[in-house]
């Protein structure tokens, strides 16, 4: 399908259409602080930020979610599955980096093994329309991973910030069906794509090179026991900052609240970063220190993940990098990895 | 480099030539403009790494109970009254730590700067005598310093370490006389629905990475109360019930022992304003006990001591 420009001004009409069917979930900011939240009226998203300080997974992976809720109270047990999501989302504005992250939450909770119900239910309901990054922060390495500041997968439409004009184009069947109501907007001429071609060309150059993990996974194969692993976590607090921002760190607890009559049955994010993590019902814990947790961190992202999908489970955001308490820079210790200078043996 | 950076160095390089300590934690430049990050330097020709100056953000006293070797730590004044905390509950023995302690003029508020800058990128940040000179695209802004400290230092009346074995750099001038608790009075004067909406929507932000905890230095139990399950003391939810109870039960377990370091702040992801609580139990320790928290080795600790002139007007 041919690309549409969309001029600015008409954004807000864009967004009211969409408001009018659909749950609208975009960046908006509060007290400097900008996050991805349900849209109240089009005039709340804010479109000329960088990135939005929590990842979006939350969107399809909340936090907490209620998975079942039970009741022995009467003459029989009751178990009541909570229901799954039904209403429609569109997620309007979110960067490719970002957008490229449902892919890989995809494909652990559509795994060949295990669908995830309550995470594809919202996830069928949800369309992406992402935003290119010309100016990628700082602390981005989308490039490095896989991705693109232009990437468009995991994104149903993509627009462009052209200066006075979004440049819209169609990704998929899903993002199609989105702009059939969309009669008002012209095609894009040669102009714009010509534009876009410059951004991206701009926002490519910028990132390369960045971070190089050329064969991490096979590097860190070797790793289990070096050195390296002793030393690195020594400044981490042990927080969940990295984790928690993260777009793609998936894992979760399962916890029961409640008395042993009635309560819910909860799904929780979780932390390898955490000493609970893995501590077990005997008090044992095989990861007993940042060490351990680290290496796991590392090893799930940048080696199992390679392993099970073939692609490192991290998408270049930098909220790892950016928010760490102590500076603790994932960029460096993958540089670091990678370099010959790290294997010192065990 | 300042001359502050250079001496840090060299006794750095001294005690670990000496052997007198195995290891000495202090700051090394970060990767970020306004950002620094802890470092441990066990090498005396690895010293030059450190530095000194006003991003140096962390607590590092929080490194301390989880050291097993000897160690040199560059403490500016909440760090040394950390380490007092410390040592007075019996977390640190006196001969394991060597402080080198740095008079402090205060840290720079990376998120009041961002703020300042509307979400303009920084690129590049340069700390001059009383000015920050911050570049990015399009832009150059010379920032007061002064303006963007931290609140924490604003609030600071202890900027020269109370306890070393070195002082480095010239002793600074002490805060002025003003009310310190002023943010406070300020808060405790708005009516109850305002302050409860407040704590609401400030909690509504956070996350449960527990940050704020693991970067305090006087949160170092080995089970914090949080991570047991039986009993669960505590929903791990975002649920408001939740995040407010794990903040409130944070703040009264250093209620009497919180140095107002600011460190939970700092690390703070989502700018949750974590010391709200915290300065209040600070104030009331003040007034009722006449007790400031890291200021004395030998004072007892107001919570864990009792005398029989104790006022007793509670009970009724």
């Amino acid at each position: 399908m041919t690309p549409l420009r969309v001029p600015k001004q008409q954004v807000a009409g864009l967004l009211t259409a969409l408001l009018d069917q659909y749950q609208v979930i975009a960046p908006v900011e509060e007290e400097g602080l900008v996050t991805f939240g349900r849209l109240g009226s089009p005039e709340e998203a804010v479109l000329d930020y960088r990135n939005a300080r929590v990842s979006p997974k939350g969107l399809l992976f909340p936090q907490a979610e209620v998975l079942l809720t039970y009741n022995l109270a009467s003459e029989r047990a009751e178990l009541q599955e909570a229901p799954q999501q039904q209403e429609r989302q569109v997620v309007f504005g979110i960067r490719p980096c970002d957008a490229r992250s449902f892919v890989l939450l995809d494909r652990v909770f559509e795994g060949n093994a295990w669908h995830d119900g309550y995470y594809l239910s919202r996830r069928r309901n949800t369309t992406v329309v992402a935003l290119a990054c010309p100016r990628p922060g700082l602390a981005c390495f989308c490039a490095s991973v896989g991705g693109g500041p232009f990437s468009t997968e995991g994104s149903d439409l993509l627009l462009t910030d052209l200066g006075q004009e979004y440049l819209l184009e169609v990704v998929t069947d899903k993002g199609a069906a989105l702009t059939e109501a969309w009669s008002e907007y012209g095609e894009a001429g040669e102009d714009s794509l010509r534009r876009k071609a410059e951004l991206q060309q701009g926002a490519e150059a910028a990132l390369a090179g960045r971070v190089e993990i050329d064969g991490i996974d096979r590097r860190l194969k070797g790793m289990w026991d070096d050195v390296f692993w002793e030393r690195l976590h020594e400044k981490c607090l042990g927080c969940g900052v990295c984790t928690y921002l993260c777009p793609t760190c998936h894992c979760f607890d399962i916890v029961d609240e409640g008395s042993d009559r009635q309560g819910q049955r909860l799904r929780l994010w979780d932390s390898c970063m955490f000493p609970l993590f893995t501590r077990q019902a005997s008090g044992h814990n095989p990861r007993p220190t940042g060490k351990e947790r680290w290496r796991q961190r590392l090893m799930h992202k940048f080696c199992y993940s390679v392993d099970s999908y073939g692609e490192v489970g991290c998408v270049g955001c930098g909220r790892c990098v950016v928010n760490c308490p102590v500076n603790l820079d994932l960029r460096h210790v993958l540089n670091e990895i990678c370099s010959d200078r790290t294997h010192q043996g065990t | 480099m300042t001359d502050v950076a250079q001496a840090i160095r060299d006794t750095a390089r001294r005690l670990l030539a000496d052997g007198r300590v195995d290891v000495v934690i202090g700051f090394e430049a970060g990767t970020l403009p306004l950002r620094s990050s802890p470092c441990f330097v066990r090498d005396a020709g690895d010293t030059d790494r450190l530095v000194w100056n006003m991003t140096c953000e962390n607590n590092l006293a929080r490194y301390l109970p989880r050291v097993e070797e000897k160690a040199g730590i560059v403490a500016k004044g909440c760090d040394a009254r950390s380490i007092v905390g410390l040592l007075t509950e019996g977390r640190l023995e006196r001969e394991r730590v060597y402080v080198i302690g740095v008079p402090c003029q205060g840290i720079l508020d990376r998120r009041s700067i961002e703020r300042r800058l509307a979400g303009k990128e920084i690129v590049q940040a340069q700390e001059g005598e009383t000015e920050v000179l911050v570049r990015g695209e399009g832009f150059e802004v010379a920032l007061s310093k002064e303006e963007h400290l931290h609140a924490s230092c604003r609030a600071c009346r202890s900027r020269n370490p109370v306890i070393y074995d070195t002082l480095v750099g010239d002793p600074v001038a002490e805060g002025d006389g003003a009310d310190e608790y002023a943010d406070v009075r300020e808060f405790e004067a708005k009516p109850a629905a305002e302050r409860w909406a407040y704590f609401l929507a400030q909690t509504s932000r956070c996350i449960r990475c527990y940050a704020c905890r693991n970067a305090c230095p006087l949160c170092y139990c080995r089970t914090c109360f949080t991570d047991v399950t039986q009993p669960q003391w505590l929903g791990r939810t975002t649920d408001p019930t939740d995040t407010l109870v794990f903040h409130i039960a944070r703040a009264l377990h250093v209620a009497g022992r919180c140095v107002d370091c600011g460190a939970c702040d700092r690390a703070c992801p989502l700018g949750v304003d974590v010391r709200k609580l915290t300065r209040k139990m600070e104030k009331d320790v003040e007034k009722f006990f006449h007790h400031k928290a890291g200021m004395s080795l030998d004072e007892p600790l107001p919570l864990a001591t009792y005398s029989l002139d104790d006022p007793e007007d509670f009970v009724q």
